[in-house]
């Protein structure tokens, strides 16, 4: 058997599949292989942009980079508080969505609309409503009584990080609860009848069934959004800039600003690299934990 | 709550229907809300939006702002930028991506599993990582300033999506139509094209349409390969309108721009409410 | 039309998944052969493996004088009827019955003559422009029908084609596809777990397990004399007694009932001894082996009652007996016969089947 039928379909298989690959090589793959190799020479207006060699140089240096850690800092503190609000919110919304009420096809189209809107366009419309001057929020809160004189949301260091964490919460949270809702969704109702028979509590159903058949997507979301987030650009580069004085500014940002304004490519690429190390470690870390939940899962099923 | 209807007899619905009917209420809120805003900031006229307090109710709209977005800036330029790079991009990324699908939904190729949790990861990374190794390309092939620099990483950045909804939707086709048409003597291509594509029709358009709102949303790329005013996408234009003018904010365009400039995703999200969120699901819960 | 030939066929997806071992068949012009076995023994295997949808891991698979066995399954000239029908569903009917001649650049005038015969014949008239999910399930089988009888194939292949219909209509579309392929002399390969259907249409049946062939005969010819103790369990309903009996001298031990084994064989310490339920019956005057028992289930089956017989003189040895329902069994003591000429011998070890003297 020289050239079966089997060969035949492996071949056409590459046919269809390589036009896809390369794409996705050269826009992916290439990129971030260049960095590594980028990340090894001194390439800036020092050099007069000629690379030159430099070994781990620009890693030693970000050693000592304050402004690096410091972004860091902002990067995992945007992440992990805005991921958890998004998780908590989104299957709030999940949960109202999932229960019979009038209209509720039209109500979960508009809850779906934040997450098709451009994160820009976006990002002007949340600078505008937490202007210092004119904004809407601080209105509302001065009618309110509750602050005496406006807040200068955006160009206070103590409240800028949190304001564009709300404008990505509002943004992203209907994504996670589109998927929780699919998840809610593929609960059997069976479940939740034959535990109530039992006598069980809404409470306890919403604890011993939803919660624990809804982790996969709950941790899939999650993952998901946890990859984007640590590499917010838009919202941010919009709505602050990376200000005030930093405070806002994440690992993007500053890998942006040292390409594009500073033009040092050999210490940018560097960043791209030890940014991607530290994402590939997360993801890994995540996949292998919801790997072992999985297994775990299977073992217990029968029972 | 306005959500609660007038004429339901309110002393008879039960404590729970109260609590979901506020929840909806406060769910519409979260969600138009800002939407609104903007609208509203949109249509009224410059004293009024530099009112303190805020004019919630304007005596007078005006479509100053619309006409000056359109008159005095190339807005609809702007617009028609987005509109091209991104039917191009979600086009060539359905054409390049369907085959593709098709072939690890059905070939059993060697290796598969490996190309599948590389489609997989690939979409987990943020385009800043990207965006310096593509900015050599660019320039290595002189392609700053044209709708390619941007087609060609569109195309890509929604190929995952592509690959993974669209095997999905293979996956789910009954096997025994593959067989028969075999049989009937159609070759790869012809079954490809007269008997898959008909039947995933749907399946196209709503991956072609998730394409569609990522590709028209993208701004790192749009910001960083297009310099030249009349190239700019919506997203980089509207963020650079309020950048310009340091010294004047234009509140009123810039809520205008928004406006305009994400009336096609409203649109689309409100005709595909359905096949968007079937292809989100889609594609995230394969994984 | 052109006989189908198997050579040693082969087929392994992976080291523990060998659904097909060294199968070789013929089949000639004019026969209906029923590939008959439980679910997952590799029929539908065979079949997409004449058809060219799987290639074999060794083997050969011959139509005419032709080895097709590297031919894609287009070329092969054959045709097939699956259990979902896989009819397309954004054509219409017509379109759907044309599409293999169409493919094959067929004359529209003569594409539209061969529907018309084979839409007359099988009633579709009125439904030629419609599309598959406006029919019945019974439509629907007839349109799949059409599609492979208008393509005139070297070979036939149905993939358990009554499965997806009710009962009542399964019997009625079972008389219809014997009728069809009576009619006409190309080869018929049908595939089906179910043994009413494999001994109402075959000529032929072989029957599979496990991946082996386990007989070719003609139905009546497995009915009455199964070649080892898998077929006999197989097929009838109810199924056959089999008993693990003691041997003595030319004879098996049953109670106090002494059982005449075949006279050829070389007497073994124990045997395998079977009896179908229906062949059982009540003891006459001239019997000279009785089989004394009680009654301990009776199952109504309509026109007959399925006795469950506790064998006087075993540790429990239950028979299974099909008597006329005209008198209440229940918990009697009655006397059986078991005539010489239904009872069949299986070896112990290798569950084969001794040889007797019936031809
Ligand atoms: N594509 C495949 N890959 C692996 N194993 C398969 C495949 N197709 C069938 N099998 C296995 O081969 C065996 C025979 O299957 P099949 O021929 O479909 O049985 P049936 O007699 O019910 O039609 C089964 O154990 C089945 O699981
Ligand atoms: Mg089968």
């Amino acid at each position: 058997m020289n050239t079966t039928l089997r060969d035949q379909e492996r071949r056409t298989g590459w046919w269809l599949l390589t036009p896809a690959l390369l794409l996705l090589l050269l826009v992916y793959a290439y990129p971030i292989a260049r960095s590594f190799g980028l990340s090894l020479v001194t390439q800036n207006l020092g050099t007069e942009l000629q690379p030159v060699f430099a070994g781990l140089d620009n890693y030693s240096r970000m050693a000592l980079d304050g402004r690096f850690w410091q972004t860091i800092g902002n990067t995992v503190f945007f992440t992990v508080v805005s991921v958890i609000l998004e998780l908590l919110l989104g299957l709030g919304i999940a949960l109202v969505l999932n229960q019979a009420f009038p209209s509720r096809g039209a109500v979960r189209t508009i809850a779906l609309l934040p997450w098709a809107l451009p994160t820009a366009l976006i990002a002007t419309t949340w600078t505008w409503i937490f202007n210092d001057q004119f904004g809407v929020w601080n209105d509302i809160l001065l009618r309110l009584g509750l602050i005496q004189t406006g807040v200068n949301w955006l160009g206070d260091p103590n409240w800028a990080m949190w304001t564009v964490i709300a404008a990505d919460v509002w943004k992203t949270t209907p994504f996670i609860a589109i998927l929780l809702l699919a998840g809610l969704q593929s609960i059997p109702p069976d479940l939740y009848e034959a535990h109530a028979l039992d006598g069980a509590t809404r409470w306890q159903s919403f604890y011993r069934i939803t919660l624990p058949l809804l982790l996969p997507q709950i941790l899939i979301a999650g993952l998901f959004r946890f990859a984007q987030a640590f590499g917010v650009f838009d919202l941010v580069q919009v709505m602050t800039g990376g200000g005030p004085g930093g405070a806002t500014e994440t690992v993007s940002l500053y890998i942006y600003a040292t390409i594009m304004r500073y033009l040092d490519f050999g210490y940018g690429a560097a960043l791209v690299v030890v940014t991607f190390v530290i994402l590939s470690l997360a993801v890994a870390l995540a996949t292998w934990g919801l790997a072992r939940l999985r297994a775990v899962r299977a073992i217990g099923e029968p029972r | 709550m306005t959500l609660v209807q007038k004429d339901a007899p309110l002393d008879v619905v039960p404590p729970r229907r109260w609590g979901l009917a506020v929840a909806v209420g406060l769910l519409l809120i979260f969600s138009l809300a800002p939407i609104l805003w903007q609208v509203l900031t949109s249509l009224k006229t410059n004293a009024d939006i530099a009112a303190v307090p805020n004019v919630y109710f304007p005596r007078q709209l005006t479509l100053e702002h619309y006409i000056e977005l359109f008159r005095r800036r190339p807005f609809l330029r702007y617009m028609l930028n987005s509109a091209f790079v991104a039917s191009v991009s979600t086009l060539l990324c359905l054409l390049i991506g369907t085959p593709a699908a098709y072939a690890l939904a059905r070939l059993r190729l060697p290796g598969e599993r490996f190309i599948l949790a590389g489609v997989l990861i690939v979409t987990l990374f943020p385009y800043i990582l990207l965006f310096l190794g593509l900015l050599e390309l660019v320039r290595t092939f002189g392609l700053a300033n044209t709708y390619l620099a941007l087609i060609v990483p569109y195309t890509a950045m929604n190929l995952p999506l592509t690959i993974l909804v669209m095997r999905s939707f293979f996956q789910q086709l009954p096997r025994d139509l593959e067989d028969s048409a075999k049989i009937d003597g159609y070759n790869t291509g012809q079954m490809l094209w007269q008997i898959l594509l008909p039947l995933t029709l749907p399946a196209l358009v709503t991956t072609g349409i998730l394409a569609f709102i990522a590709a028209w949303n993208e701004f790192i790329f749009a910001l960083t390969f297009i310099t030249r005013e009349s190239m700019k996408t919506v997203p980089v234009a509207v963020a650079q309108l309020s950048g310009t003018a340091v010294f004047e904010i234009p509140y009123g365009a810039l809520a205008a721009a928004t406006v305009v400039g994400t009336l096609p995703l409203v649109i689309l999200v409100l005709l595909f409410q359905r096949r968007i969120v079937q292809g989100l699901t889609a594609g995230a819960v394969k994984g | 039309m052109a006989k189908l030939e198997l050579r040693n066929l082969n087929k392994t997806y992976t080291p523990r998944v060998v659904p097909l071992k060294e199968l070789s068949l013929n089949v000639e012009n004019g026969e209906f052969l029923t590939l008959l076995g439980p679910s997952g023994c590799g029929k539908s295997t065979t079949l997409r493996l004449i058809a060219g949808l799987e290639q074999p891991t060794r083997g050969e698979v011959r139509i005419g004088d032709r080895n097709v066995t590297h031919q894609p399954p287009g070329q092969r000239n054959i045709a097939m009827v699956f259990q979902s029908y896989a009819l397309y569903p954004h054509m219409t009917v017509y379109e759907n019955i044309a599409s293999g001649l169409k493919l094959r650049r067929m004359a529209s005038a003569e594409i539209q003559q061969r529907i018309g015969e084979v839409s007359q014949f099988l009633g579709l008239g009125e439904l030629m422009q419609r599309k598959p999910g406006q029919l019945s399930g019974g439509q629907r089988q007839r349109v799949a029908l059409a599609r492979a009888l208008v393509r005139r194939p070297d070979v036939f292949l149905l993939d358990e084609p009554l499965s997806n219909l009710d009962a009542l209509l399964r019997e009625q579309v079972r008389a219809e596809l014997k009728q069809i392929f009576a009619a006409q002399p190309t080869p018929v390969v049908y595939v089906t777990h179910d043994q009413t259907e494999a001994m109402t249409l075959s000529t032929r049946v072989a029957v599979l397990n496990d991946g082996f062939l386990q007989q070719l005969d003609s139905p009546k010819r497995i009915y009455v004399r199964p070649a080892n103790r898998f077929v006999a369990s197989f097929i009838g309903s109810p199924q056959m007694n089999l008993l693990h009996l003691k041997c003595e001298g030319g004879f098996a031990q049953l109670g106090r009932c002494k059982l005449p084994l075949p006279s050829q064989v070389t007497v073994p310490p124990e045997v395998i001894f079977g009896i179908r339920p229906e062949h059982v019956r009540l003891v006459r005057p001239e019997d000279q082996q009785v089989l004394q028992g009680r009654v301990v289930l009776v199952e109504n089956l309509g026109m007959s009652d399925l006795l469950t017989v506790q064998v006087e003189g075993t540790q429990g040895t239950l028979l299974r007996a099909l008597l006329p329902p005209d008198q209440s069994w229940s918990g009697k003591q009655i006397s059986l016969a078991l005539p010489p000429e239904a009872l069949h011998w299986f070896d112990v070890q290798t569950g084969d089947r001794l040889p007797d003297a019936l031809p």
